[in-house]
């Protein structure tokens, strides 16, 4: 059969100008076109009004009601709660607004010298520009030798979004996963014994813990690391609050298909770097659901933590069972750790992000002093060897606490130079390195000051320092 | 040009002279002879054509030399990679962590190379072999001169789309148990077989592990159907067949690129191959199905809006080869 015409041009919508004869024809055809092409776009608006409508419920919705509780009565609530079962996923999402070549090297450093963790013998220094390449990427894993280390690990959750599944029975078992696209990192603390299992690297950490008496084991642990559950970042919100505080119970959400009443908690001083901390507070059982921090520069918040599902039943038991994989690489912890709880909702990992603002500073031999009060503590080190922020990382490494400072202090302060900017005041000068949430102060003379307030407020416990 | 249908297709030249004839509606009133009698049988024997028209179209595409050489390539992939792990990994693992999915894993058991092999091809090579064959498949027809003949027949155009989108879906699965099966094989020739290890720690049995391949390779296949409607869609706007299978897979690769901006996050979750690696939460202990869940929904979306487009573009259009 002959063509209609002779080479047609593509895209041509049908050729129906080839019809120009048959001018009613065409017309009837363009319509019965435009009605059949009405069921894609039909399809495509359902789903996407579906979707928005979905998100736009899911966020600016009105909670569900609930009958009024003060702020008071919602804090004995949750102070009354004794969720000890708890199995569910977490999201959480931070955003510090760390200076990129800081996110991994140094907070890991902090975060080990924190935790007194004696597993990771990596350089941080060496590690910091590998690591700040990973800083952009959170799901990178880092390449150091003890990926299954905790410690270590946790600090990826100070950057980016993160989906954690946590199951919890009692103080003494808890389970925490780090889930990743094709690969998860698993913690499962079972009375003594503490496993740590990186699948990207098929690796294990194993620690054991001297028996204590549960309960006692957590309050007087040393922060460390991130809070991963709401649970945990609230009772490091309720350590801050006190008469430099303000609460108020600000209406009520929907959080992973339960209701709950948000907490509003704002900070009374000016020098804090916080703008607000909301709390969604499970109705029925009073367990925190949902946390998330705002700083006083406004955008998104800096923090974000919350359950995406929950369920307080009792998980089972084989959750908290570990057997090492065949294959696996397995290192063993040194004993007597405290850090290496895996955050359980027990509240068993400290907050070094949010909440006091005394966990931010490198952790080192001597601990940090605090001046201030509430939301404005201010973390001091002085540090004597003019190691400056080394002496936080010398506690990272086992072999001794000055193990990594071998490059020296002239390496540490060209780095400071690049993250941080210059001042200076009665304590003489040095360099502020500010992120959204946290300043630091290092001073030319080696001392360190750190806390979620302004800069000035910095400047000012340097200056009263000198006296 | 020896094509099954090409036999089949001696109705009235429905095609040119009175174009409604092949549309939708027009193919519920059987005019050609062999339709006339009573509703149910008339059913059946569309039912029966249906059948043949759905057989004849995987023969003719899994003939095709180009086929052949698709699959061929898909099932090398799982042997190279194989291969390159048996004789470059010495013990050491340096470097875990980076590379492929699972990659880490394969010396210890032979069965992570299916998931490896899975997570290598899906990103690319199996969405591009698959709109290779979607992109050719109304428009091939077309650039060979055999579409009008098709559409004489009595089955109408809904029914040939159909069909057309049936075949492309086979290939779907076929493509993905040929990587799937290829990477048993070497696996089993070059590695240890035995117990599995989830990623989430847990140790299961060697059966377990094979059926979660198995479903792995569902999941697979399910990640594919969105990128088959977006080929048959655009098969259906051209008559080049070269010119469809290049749309598809630039429209591919372009959205594998905007999936990996990250200032883009907030359309990601609306891009076909979103979800695609969540076939991983499958070796997780508990389980995670939302995921996966979310990937079958988009799927069936863009399922849903491209066949719907294909077939009102298909059905309305003016078939002159």
């Amino acid at each position: 059969m002959a063509r209609n015409e002779s080479p047609r041009p593509e895209g041509d919508f049908g050729g129906y100008a080839d019809f120009g004869d048959v001018d009613g024809e065409a017309r009837a055809r363009r319509r019965r076109a435009l009605t059949r092409y009405a069921v894609p776009v039909a399809v495509a608006a359902v789903a996407a009004t579906t979707i928005g409508l979905g998100t736009a419920l899911a966020s600016t919705g009105s909670g569900p009601s609930l009958p009024h509780l003060t702020a008071r009565q919602l804090l004995d609530k949750m102070a009354a709660s004794d969720t000890s079962t708890l199995s569910g996923s977490v999201r959480v999402s931070t955003d510090l607004g760390l200076p990129s070549g800081l996110s991994g090297g140094l907070l890991g450093g902090v975060a080990g010298g924190a935790s007194g963790s004696a597993a990771g013998s990596s350089d941080p220094f060496g590690g910091s520009s590998g690591s700040g390449a990973s800083g952009s990427s959170p799901s990178a894993s880092s390449g150091s030798s003890s990926a299954a280390d905790p410690a270590a690990k946790l600090t990826e959750l100070l950057s980016g979004t993160h989906t954690l599944q946590v199951a919890a029975d009692g103080p003494d078992r808890q389970r925490l996963s780090i889930v990743d696209d094709t690969s998860q990192y698993t913690v499962i603390h079972d009375g003594t014994q503490m496993w740590a299992y990186d699948s990207g690297a098929n690796s294990v950490y194993h620690a054991t813990e001297p028996a204590h008496p549960a309960g006692t084991a957590h309050a007087d642990k040393p922060p460390a690391g991130v809070p991963t559950t709401p649970q945990a970042a609230v009772d490091q919100l309720l350590k801050a609050a006190g008469p430099t505080t303000s609460m108020t119970v600000d209406g009520t959400a929907r959080v992973a298909g339960r209701s709950a009443y948000e907490l509003l908690v704002r900070p009374k001083q000016a020098d804090s770097t916080i703008d607000s901390v909301r709390v969604a507070v499970d109705s029925a059982t009073g367990t925190p659901l949902a946390f998330t921090l705002t700083p006083k520069g406004g955008g998104k918040a800096a923090v974000d933590i919350a359950y995406t599902r929950v369920n307080f039943g009792k998980p089972s038991a084989s959750d908290f069972t570990f057997t090492v994989p065949k294959g696996a690489k397995v290192t063993q912890g040194k004993q007597d750790q405290h850090g290496e709880h895996p955050g359980g909702p027990g509240g068993a990992a400290g907050s070094g992000a949010v909440g006091s603002g005394a966990a931010k500073l490198p952790g080192g031999a001597s601990g940090p002093e605090l001046t201030g009060t509430g939301w404005t503590t201010i973390a001091e080190l002085k540090a004597p060897s003019g190691a400056g922020l080394k002496s936080g990382q010398g506690g990272q490494s086992g072999q001794g606490s000055q193990g990594g400072s071998a490059q020296g202090p002239a390496g540490v302060e060209g780095l400071l130079g690049t993250l941080g900017h210059h001042v200076s005041g009665r304590f003489g000068s040095g360099t502020v390195i500010s992120t959204r949430l946290v300043n630091v102060l290092v001073t030319d003379k080696g001392a360190v000051y750190a806390g979620a307030v302004t800069q000035e407020a910095l400047v000012e416990a340097a200056n009263a320092a000198a006296g | 040009m020896s094509r099954a249908e090409a036999d089949v297709a001696t109705g009235t030249d429905a095609g040119a002279g009175a174009p409604a004839a092949g549309a939708g509606p027009a193919a519920e009133t059987p005019g050609t002879p062999e339709g006339s009698g009573t509703p149910t049988a008339s059913r059946t024997a569309r039912a029966l054509w249906s059948l043949g028209l759905f057989r004849g179209e995987l023969r003719i595409v899994f003939r095709r030399w180009r086929t052949a050489a698709l699959l061929g390539v898909l099932a090398a992939i799982p042997v190279l990679v194989g291969i390159a792990v048996k004789f470059q990994t010495r013990g050491d693992r340096q470097g875990a962590g980076d590379g492929p999915a699972f990659i880490a894993d394969v010396t210890n058991n032979g069965l992570f190379l299916v998931f490896t092999s899975l997570a290598v091809t899906l990103p690319f090579f199996l969405p591009m072999a698959v709109g290779v064959v979607a992109g050719d498949s109304v428009a091939g027809e077309a650039n060979a001169g055999t579409l009008r003949y098709l559409l004489v027949a009595p089955a109408g155009r809904t029914r040939l789309l159909l069909t057309k989108y049936a075949t492309v879906l086979v290939f779907c699965g076929v493509a993905t148990l040929v990587v799937a099966l290829a990477a048993l094989a070497t696996g089993a020739a070059l590695f240890p077989f035995g117990d599995v290890t989830l990623i989430s720690g847990q140790t299961v049995s060697l059966g377990d592990g094979l059926l979660r391949a198995l479903a792995i390779a569902g999941v697979v296949a399910v990640s594919l159907v969105g990128i088959a409607a977006l080929g048959l869609f655009v098969s259906t706007l051209t008559d080049s067949a070269i010119a469809a299978m290049a749309t598809t897979v630039g429209v591919l690769l372009t959205v594998q690129i905007l999936g990996a901006v990250p200032q883009l996050h907030a359309v990601q979750p609306y891009l076909f191959p979103h979800y695609w690696m969540s076939f991983a939460d499958l070796l997780r202990a508990p389980a995670i199905g939302s995921a996966i869940a979310r990937n079958a929904g988009l799927q069936a979306l863009y399922a849903a809006v491209f066949v719907s487009a294909a077939w009102a573009r298909l059905t309305t259009r003016d078939v002159t080869a």
